[in-house]
This record gives structure tokens, sequence and C-alpha cells, in this order.
């Protein structure tokens, strides 16, 4: 854990028996929660908001699970304080989809098997949105560039690169199927 | 038995769909263990060992439960009984009891009403340790006697000894034009799946008992918790939620899930134990560090006429699935190429390390490596080409090995013959490239090099953990009067796919569609029991069982149909959500209205579909590892870019055939297949379980950052092909592919970078200061071969002798000769 984090958990910690409040946008909508202000965000979102969308792999940064967005920017939910949430706009998986439809990368994901056991993909998907929100046309190397911060044990990537290139386009306007070879080998 | 569908072509079996509950996992829906909160629900913490080998002389944990809003502390004497995973190796308990093996072994539990006072009061726990003598290695655990870890095992802290022989070996080296002897290690690693274990649990006011829990195999982990809880198992019921990745890592029954339970029932509430990053990793269970002796007799051509394989098992601290994993590590040379005689010789020591287990590909990836490696070495003798070698000697489908498995369909040749094709091998692959080793004031650039290597994995083992005469999986279908289905399994989703496995099977039968399954799996309550996601049995045993329960139900929709439209049942087909006449397809009726008659001919319908593997023909001791239903096949080639004045080792491409018998999803299989190269990837060039070598063996890096894993930016490209030949043991063909394309990916990069540099690195993981320690000593006029030299010495125990099919043997152990000084 960073050092601005720990100080910042432990003099949070002094006032324990007193919560802390923040407001902000959360998923498009204004909210407010209370919470103990030693709290990461990813415990604010996990405990206090119920949003169990955004998982946890290790708690020290190292993993990319919880990943959201902050301010359109993909950080790390385990290394920022609840209190550091107050007046932003964070994006979790729970917010992803809009209006009852899917995001087109958690289409893509879930139709060409991007998503094994799930337990990444939360975090994959919210990365991958700020690279084609920022960059429409992504290529391989800059999709491996920009998701290189994220671990997956299941996929070994390739179906997820699949995933965001398919979106892309779709987002794009263009038709898009995944190559026969994607899906059933080469010949 | 490839036909189940009554020559009507595939409508979901062979198709692309996506996984049922994919779209729940793109939406954070999907509910994990520590998802689940519970009011009024306690946190868990455990206390662990920091000492690795330890007398526990008393603990205090008065501080602790004197802590405002702690509610329950308990120690080792509060679960006195052992379980284990093994009925041969009930050797763990809960919480320690008299003694600590291992640095992470859980000592004492706290209940409180957060996790950070379950924290601060775990801390306030005082435990008196007297230190013992440590055993940190496989050599240390063969030549310490005193102090043993265990008192139970094959004397000092040996865990196991095996040896058997099959068929004399003597005449089978006698035979050889080449003897060849080569000494390899392959050091252990660990699952990593991206959650960490955690565990639910609620006792309630009619004293009955739930869990839920991140497990691979909720059927043993219910055996166990009855046992140690000495509850009755029916008043227990284990929920295994979707794992967040299992890989073999969560299919131990486990500490903390007995531990949240028994905290559940002193205190009246719910308890929720997640284990922190560190904690997983003590956890472990994982890849078994094996050091390989392996001799082989050949003919000119390559043709193998004997093999003595020898292994050295790294146990760790704990039996767990130990005693397979040995018998696994000499179990599988023989499915490949033809091994006429055969001996082996297997030693699992016990060490003060987190216990070792089964990690994708049980036991089996340390022999193939060391096995593809030492073949390479073999062809280069014989100036073969390797791919060639392999391709003359394969085994045949439909034979019996000389260990007694029975090999069904065996699609490696044409395996080799695609990445063979896809690679350009023939003209790219030569043992004459010019030395590798720079020359003095040179700068030289990057080498490339290619290398092959194949191999093979179970589809389900034989025989169950424990013994008993009944099936391995069950499925339960309940049809609705308005065209519902649920399939009910006791099987486990672990990210392969398992849940959409049992409805594509289900929807082609039924000819409806796999969305409109409802699919309630790992309940010990609703579902049938299915003994668990491992081995590599969920598809082909399910599916199965699955299959008997989808034609059953079939058939009285049939009887039903046929009756009411006035044709002959063999006529009545189902497809589109319909049953329909074949001869006239628009005489029929919608699928839930087929329900509707057959309900109301016959009553609620619900039917059930089991599946119990063949009798396997090898009936010596030591028999029941091995034998499987089906065999998958894999060949793969890899292409490396070695540097040679750094040492790294960079993978560009692997071509990767798998046999797979007949997708039962072709995106799923292409899935696990390039997963399985990945982890096979992690382990060749970087996964270690690495300790301290100060003899605490302290665990060197518990976290994610430094135990290295392949990022997007060191996975390598994968071309795949799919070879689809029909095993007539498996659901409409299918094979298994979760854990055999793993196995030929270590070795093919081993070979490669042989191919590129010119060294041999016998050791696994390929790190680059191997490779420059092996490229400098081979400058010096050295070998250029970075591995081990040796092995112990063991006192190993009169072989089991067993006649080859051959040599007319009959699958028993031959009678011991009495030996007279």
């Amino acid at each position: 854990m960073n050092i601005y984090l720990t100080q910042r958990r432990q003099a949070a910690k002094k006032k324990m028996n007193q919560k802390a409040h923040i407001s902000f946008k959360l998923n498009g909508e204004p909210a407010e929660v209370a919470f103990a202000p030693h709290k990461t965000l990813l415990e604010v979102l996990r405990e206090d908001l119920s949003l169990t969308g955004t998982k946890h792999g290790c708690e020290l940064g190292e993993c990319g699970t919880c990943t959201v967005l902050v301010d359109g920017r993909s950080i790390l939910s385990c290394l920022m304080l609840g209190l550091d949430a107050e007046d932003r706009e964070v994006i979790t998986i729970e917010g992803m989809a809009e209006n009852g439809r899917l995001h087109p990368l958690q289409d893509t994901f879930a139709d060409t098997g991007a998503a094994q056991c799930g337990y990444c993909s939360p975090g994959f998907l919210l990365a991958a949105k700020e690279l084609i929100d920022k960059n429409a046309t992504p290529s391989r190397d800059e999709i491996k560039e920009a998701l290189s911060g994220n671990l997956c044990r299941c996929t070994g990537y390739i179906k997820i690169y699949e995933a965001v290139e398919l979106a892309a386009a779709r987002m794009r306007g263009e038709e898009m199927e995944l190559p026969r070879e994607a899906v059933y080998g080469l010949e | 038995m490839t036909d189940k569908n009554n020559g009507k072509p595939l409508n979901v079996v062979g198709k692309p769909f996506r996984k049922v509950d994919a779209r729940a996992k793109c939406t954070g829906q999907t509910k994990f263990a520590d998802d689940i909160v519970l009011p009024r629900m306690l946190s868990c913490k455990i206390l662990r060992s920091h000492l690795p080998h330890a007398l526990i002389k008393n603990i205090d944990v008065s501080k602790a439960l004197a802590m405002p809003g702690v509610f329950a502390v308990i120690t080792g004497t509060d679960l006195p009984i052992s379980y284990g995973i093994l009925p041969v190796s009930q050797d763990e308990h809960a919480l320690c009891i008299d003694k600590v093996r291992f640095i992470g072994d859980p000592v004492a539990a706290v209940a409180a009403i957060d996790e950070d006072v379950a924290f601060d009061a775990m801390n306030l726990i005082e435990v008196d340790y007297e230190p013992l003598q440590t055993i940190s290695s496989i050599e240390e655990g063969v030549m310490i006697d005193e102090p043993r870890i265990h008192e139970y095992g094959d004397g000092g802290n040996f865990h196991k000894k095996v040896s058997l022989e099959f068929g004399q070996m003597d005449e089978g080296f006698a035979e050889a034009d080449l003897v060849r002897e080569d000494t390899f290690f392959y050091e252990g690693n660990t699952h990593l799946p991206m959650e960490q274990h955690a565990a639910v649990a609620h006792f309630d006011s009619d004293q009955k008992l739930t869990l839920w829990s991140s497990t691979q195999t909720p059927h043993y982990v219910h055996r166990a918790l009855a046992k140690v809880l000495e509850l009755p198992a029916s008043h227990i019921r284990v929920i295994a939620t979707p794992n967040g990745g299992g890989f073999g890592g969560k299919s131990d029954p486990f500490n903390h899930e007995v531990i949240v339970s028994k905290l559940a029932m002193i205190t009246g509430r719910p308890v929720k134990c997640t284990l922190t990053r560190e904690e997983v990793f003590y956890c472990h269970r994982g890849r078994h560090p094996v050091l390989m002796h392996v001799k082989t007799g050949v003919k000119k051509d390559g043709r193998i006429t004997a093999m003595h394989f020898k292994s050295f098992l790294d146990g760790g601290a704990y039996g767990s699935y130990g005693v397979a994993s040995t018998f696994y590590t000499g179990a599988l040379q023989t499915v490949t190429y033809e091994v006429p005689v055969y001996k082996f010789e297997g030693a699992r020591v016990f060490t003060n390390k987190p216990p070792c287990g089964p990690k994708r590909g049980h036991g089996t990836p340390q022999p193939r490596y060391a096995l593809e490696v030492h073949l390479d070495k073999i062809a280069e003798e014989l100036k073969l080409d390797p791919a060639e070698m392999r391709r003359s000697h394969l085994v045949k489908a439909n034979t019996v090995t000389a260990n007694y498995l029975r090999i069904g369909s065996m699609g490696l040749g044409a395996c080799i013959d695609k990445v063979v094709e896809g690679s350009d091998w023939k003209n790219r692959f030569s043992w004459n490239r010019d030395a590798a080793v720079p020359a003095a004031g040179e700068t030289p650039g990057n080498r490339k090099g290619i290398g092959i290597a194949c191999s093979s994995y179970i589809c389900g083992a034989g025989l169950p953990i424990y013994w008993n005469n009944m099936p391995q999986s069950g499925v339960q279908l309940r049809l609705d009067r308005q065209g519902g289905v649920c399939v009910m399994c006791g099987s486990t989703d672990i990210g392969q796919g398992s849940d959409s496995i049992l409805a594509y099977i289900v929807a082609e039968i039924l000819g409806i569609d796999p969305f409109d399954i409802r699919i309630v799996t790992a309940d010990t309550d609703l579902t049938p029991v299915d003994l668990g996601s491992y081995s590599s049995r969920v598809t082909l045993m399910t599916g199965n069982a699955a299959i008997q329960a989808a034609e059953r139900a079939r058939e009285l929709l049939t009887l039903a149909v046929a009756e009411k439209l006035n044709v002959p049942i063999e006529n009545i087909s189902f497809a589109e959500r319909r049953a329909f006449d074949v001869e006239n397809p628009e005489v029929g009726l919608s699928f839930a209205e087929a329900v509707v008659l057959a309900e109301s001919k016959f009553g609620t319908i619900g039917t059930v579909g089991s599946y119990t593997p063949p009798r396997s023909p090898g009936k010596y001791k030591g028999a029941g590892v091995g034998p499987s239903p089906a065999y998958s096949y894999s060949a793969a080639v890899a292409e490396v870019d070695v540097d040679p004045s750094t040492g790294i080792v960079v993978v560009e491409r692997v071509w990767i055939a798998h046999d797979i018998g007949k997708s039962i999803n072709p995106m799923l299989v292409m899935g696990q297949v390039e997963g399985s190269v990945y982890m096979g990837l992690g382990e060749i060039l970087m996964e270690e379980m690495a300790y301290r070598g100060n003899r605490n063996v302290v665990h060197k890096f518990p976290s994610m950052l430094e135990y290295k894993s392949p990022t997007t930016m060191e996975m390598c490209d994968v071309k795949t092909y799919l070879i689809e030949d029909p095993d007539p043991n498996g659901p409409f063909g299918a094979k298994e592919v979760g854990q055999g394309p793993l196995l030929p990916v270590p070795p093919a990069v081993a070979n490669a970078v042989y191919n590129a540099v010119g060294v041999r690195i016998d050791e696994v993981p390929i790190t680059p200061e191997k490779v420059l320690k092996a490229l400098r000593e081979k400058a010096k006029g050295g070998d250029g071969r970075f591995g081990p030299k040796s092995v112990p010495n063991v006192d190993w125990p009169e072989p089991l002798r067993v006649l080859t099919p051959a040599e007319g043997g009959d699958g028993k152990e031959m009678p011991r000769v009495a030996v007279h000084s």
C-alpha cells in the first residue's frame, strides 16, 4: 500500500467513531454515502453502497481487478480513499449498461468468451471503456498497452483483445464479426 | 454413442453460443462468495503461524476475547477431528492443536463485529511456540528422519513411496541401440486465481448449517464438514458460489470453511471469512516442485524399448491430493508414444512449506516437461527430426498400454501434422544451427528458435476419491407445463463453462434454445452429486449424465406426442422448440404443448441421468491413478526469441493443436486452449513459489506484484487447431480441453530455447539468469546446460511387478517372491 494512503488511513482511523459523509456522482446519478473515514473507495462501493460488481484481487494495487472510472480515468479503487471521491464522477460496472441496454463492450465480452470466470471482467471492461472512449480505433498493441495493468488468469487475454476490437468497430458503426479462426481454430 | 440425436443435424452442439452466465459476469451481477452479505454477519480473521515448524506450548486468547466487538475466539481444541481430501491423508486440523507445520498454518480464529475489530483482536492472541528443526527441501525430506513433520507415511519424512514395474526392464534396455539418462527439476508454482477464497456460514434456528464457499468440490466439503463438526450430513448444505478462477486451487476442503461454520454455530450469527492475497499464497495446494530422473532405451529410429522414470515430490506440510499427485507423475508417460516396458519410482516428502496439491494438469506437467525435453535430446543424438520421431511411434487407438491404461480415440498424429504444417517446421527446424554463443567482442542480435512437444491428459479420473460404487455424476431434469426446463447438477462452474455445457446438451436433445433453460448447480440440498470440477471430468461425465436425463425426458414427451399426432414414435423429432413428425414437419406442436401432453399422461415430468466411468483393465495396487474414459491429445510448436546478452526469452508464438474429440462449443474450447497456453507460458518463463533461503522457509513474495505472472505484454500469439476425432465415451464424442493444452507448452519452449541459443535449461522456470549462466558456461567450453546434476538416493520399496498386456498379463500384480538370505 502506498505511503500516502497508509498515512491517510491512519489519520482517518483516529476519528473512526465518527462517519465521514460525501456527495458525488455515481453511475450518472447524484449519490451520498456515510462510511468509516479510513475506507477505500473499493470498500465504500462494496460495503456501504452494496455495489459488489467491483471486485478485489489483492487490495494492494497489483492486479487491476478493482478498476473503476473516476472522472473518466481508470483508477484502482483499492488505492483511493472514499473521502477523495467527494464531488467526483465515478462509474462502476453497474453503470456501464444504460437504460437496460448493455454497453457494446459488455455485449462483445459476453459473446466472444472474453469473460471466463468473470472475476476480472468488471475491471477489464472499465479499462477498455476508457481506452475506446479516447481512441475509437485502437490497434492490437494499443489494446495490450491499455490493459497491461489488469491480470486475467483464465483467457490468456486473446478473447479480451478480440472483444475490444469487435466493440470498437461496432461503436464506429462498422459491421464486424470475429474471424472464423478465432471461434473454430485454423483449418 | 456419437449419434445422440437420432440422425438429426446438430442445432446447438458445435455452435459458438455465448455462455448462459456470460452477461451476468459482464454486468457485475454474478454473486461470488465475498459478495454475499447477510444481516448481522460477523467477520472472521485467522491467526497463522509465523514459524515453519514448532510445538504449540500455550495459546492465550483472553485479551482477544475481552475486546469489545469480539463474539468468539476458537483454537484447535474446539475442532479436534482431522480431515483431508484423500481418505488416506486425513492429516489436517482446521486449527493446529499441538504443532504448526508451515508459516501460514492456522492457529486461532476470531469472529467479530467487523473486519477491523477481528484483525485487531487476532493480534492480541498470544501463542508460545517451541521451534523445531525445519525440513525445507526434497533433499532434506529424504535425509532428515527426525523430527517427523507427520507421524504417518512411509518412514521419516516420506509421505509416500511407490515402485511399479511393468514388464521385463532388462530385456527392454538390452534391445536398445541407445540408452540415455537425464535429470530435470520443475519448480513449484501456484494457481493465483483472481478471486481470493471466501466462505460464509449460517447456522439457523433449526440447527441446520449452510455454507457458501468458493470451492470447486462442494461434495467433498460437505463430507468434511459433517465429519469435523459432527453434524448429520443431512443438516449441512454446501453451496459452491461461482468460482473466480480455480485451476485446482479450490479443490481441497479448507480450514477457513470449517472455521466459519464452527463460529456460526457458536455465535448463532452468520460469519464470513475472505482470505487476503497473502493468505491465498499460504493456502496454495499448487504445483509440486518435482525432481526427476528419466532413463530411456531407444532403437535407431527412435522407437522406445524401455523407460525408467523416477520422481521426487516436495509435498509441503500436508497430504492434500499428494498420493494421487505422486502416482500422476508416473502414470501418463505411456499414453503418447509406445512404451513396451516401463518402471516408475516416486517419492513424496513432507516439508515445512505451504501444502502442494492439484494445479491444472495435476502431477503431469512436470514429467511431461522432462519426457519431452529428454526425447528432444534423444532425437538430436540419433540425428532425427524430433517431430517425425514422435510421429512415427505413437500409441495406437483402441489399445491398452503397458501400465494398463485403455486408449480410445487418439488424435495426436493429426495434432503433430497441423502444428508442423502451420509453423513451417520442415523448412525452419534443423539440428545444425550455428553455434549460438557469440565470439568475444561480438555484439550478436537476438536468436530465434523453434521447438516441439506433445502431451496427453485424462478426461476425468476413472475412480472417485473415496471408494464407492455410485455414479461420479448425476443430473436431474424438471420440465414444467409452461415449457420451462430446469437442469440440476452438482457440478461447479469455475469459469470453464460447465453450467453452459449442461444447457447446450439438454437443449440439443430436447430441441429447445439453451437460453430457455434454468441451470441450478453446485448446491448439495438441491442438486444430485457430481464430484466436482477437477481432473477434467466435468464435460465428459456431466455431459453423459445430462444426455441420459434428457433422453429419458424426450422419451416421455415422444410417447405423448406420438399418441396425440397419431404417428409412429420413431417419427417424432424435436427442434426449434417444437415436437413434430419428421415426415410431415408441419404436423406438430410446441415444446410446451408436448410437456402438457406428457404431464397429463404421466404426471409431473422429472427425469434423472447419471454417469459411471467404465472399469479399468488395471487391477494392481496403484492402478487407480491414470485410468480415464478417454484421453485428450495436444501438440505444440513454440517460437522464441532469445537475447544472448541478457538471457531474456520472449515467446513470440505458439502453434497448438488439440484433439478435442468433438467441440460442444468451439468458442469455449478455443478459450480453454488459449488460457492453457497462457498458464503454461507463465510456468516455463516466470512463475515460481520461491522461499527465502535462510531456512525459515518464509515465502519470498506472497503478492501478485512480485509473484510474476504474464500480463498482456508477455502473452504470446497463439495459432490454434482443433482436431475432432469423436471418442465413443464422450458426450457427442467430446473430450477434455481445460488442462491438456497446458502440458506441451513448457517443454516446447525449452526445446525452442535450445534451438535458438544451444543451451539446455533443464529446470523450470527458464529465467534470464539461468540462460545467461548456461551461455557463459558454454562459452568456457562447458556443456551449456543448467539443471540438477543428480537425484537423492532413496531406499525404494521392492517394486510391484505387473506383466504387460503384450506379455499376457491380466492387470494384476505378480505374487511377491520371498527372498531368503
